[in-house]
């Protein structure tokens, strides 16, 4: 049989409080109180710097992410600057690598070959690049992929633009690689996407993939 | 006890270290995160192996350890 992954989505929401309820996941994860776990959400325009980021890959100043409401979080997942907004399908998976491998860099390659399955159903070429995690349609990322790893559970994880409103990344060097543009699922169609759609699809790979059998959870109050 | 950097990855042989949870001295259990390890494309925690006392710090935040290089040294010994 199937092990479950449980599916929670959280909606549109705030990076600060979804980085503190993975937290709370990671660590009932590690304790083995919950089976894996995939967070689905969106964010409110953000930007955020991993572990190898520097705050020059952000090209605007101060007043501009103020006037436009965007904070600059640092976080403690691979990878460097990123943006996530409105129509960004965010996917945080909380799984336990004991059960799926120990290998950090087989899991972004899992991550990466999810979302290309998934372009492909749109009829979308999506492929990687050798140094850089993440899936790119010719030269321009589409997916942003940053992990993070505590006693072999995951967190963080990837960011697909479906309907993301692309001039925010304007204001950054997406992961420090000034010379390639970014692009979205809805650029490349000519159309806006719909977004439940593509959770449906994503979801049906993810557990292809991951050999899970993926079901919608609500969490318990006391997570939120 | 040798804590050693563990094998993360296929075809990695060595990261950097992105900082240390703990100092020399501190009291940790087993599973707790010590120190965060930086490969080309992940960030990745390395936990105790044991429970002790986090006697001494052997590689600094920023340097490159290989994969089975000793880390830090945990010292067991009741208290």
């Amino acid at each position: 049989m199937k092990r479950e992954c449980r599916v929670v989505y959280l909606g549109r929401c705030d990076f600060q409080e979804a980085y503190l309820l993975q937290k709370q996941l990671l660590s009932r994860r590690i304790g083995r109180e919950i089976p894996d776990t995939l967070l689905i959400l969106q964010h409110h325009p953000v930007i955020t710097i991993g572990r190898k980021g520097c705050r020059e890959n952000i090209l605007v100043g101060r007043e501009v992410l103020c006037r436009e409401g965007i904070p600059v979080y640092n976080t403690d997942r691979g990878g460097d600057v990123t943006y996530h907004g409105p129509g960004q399908i965010v996917g945080y998976p909380i799984l336990d690598l004991n059960q799926h491998g120990r290998d950090v860099h087989r899991l972004i390659y899992m991550y990466e070959e999810v979302i290309i399955r998934l372009l492909a159903r749109y009829g979308l070429e999506g492929g990687r690049l050798p140094c850089y995690p993440g899936v790119w349609v010719e030269n321009e990322k589409i997916c942003a992929v940053g992990v993070g790893i505590s006693n072999w559970v995951t967190y963080h994880g990837f960011a697909l633009n479906v309907n993301t409103d692309l001039r925010h990344f304007g204001y950054i060097s997406p992961c420090g690689i000034s010379d390639r543009g970014v692009t979205s699922m809805s650029r490349l169609l000519g159309a806006k996407i719909d977004e439940w759609g593509v959770i449906e699809n994503l979801l049906e790979i993810f557990g292809l993939l991951f050999g899970l059998e993926m079901k919608r959870h609500i969490l318990e109050k006391e997570l939120i | 006890m040798e804590v050693k950097l563990p094998f993360l990855a296929e075809g990695v042989e060595s990261c950097t270290v992105s900082f240390w949870h703990v100092f020399e001295g501190d009291r940790v259990e087993e599973g707790d995160d010590l120190v965060e390890m930086q490969t080309s494309k992940a960030s990745f925690n390395v936990p105790s192996p044991c429970a002790g006392t986090v006697s001494e710090i052997l590689v600094d935040e920023g340097d490159e350890v290989r994969v089975g290089d000793v880390i830090c040294i945990i010292d067991e010994g009741l208290d």
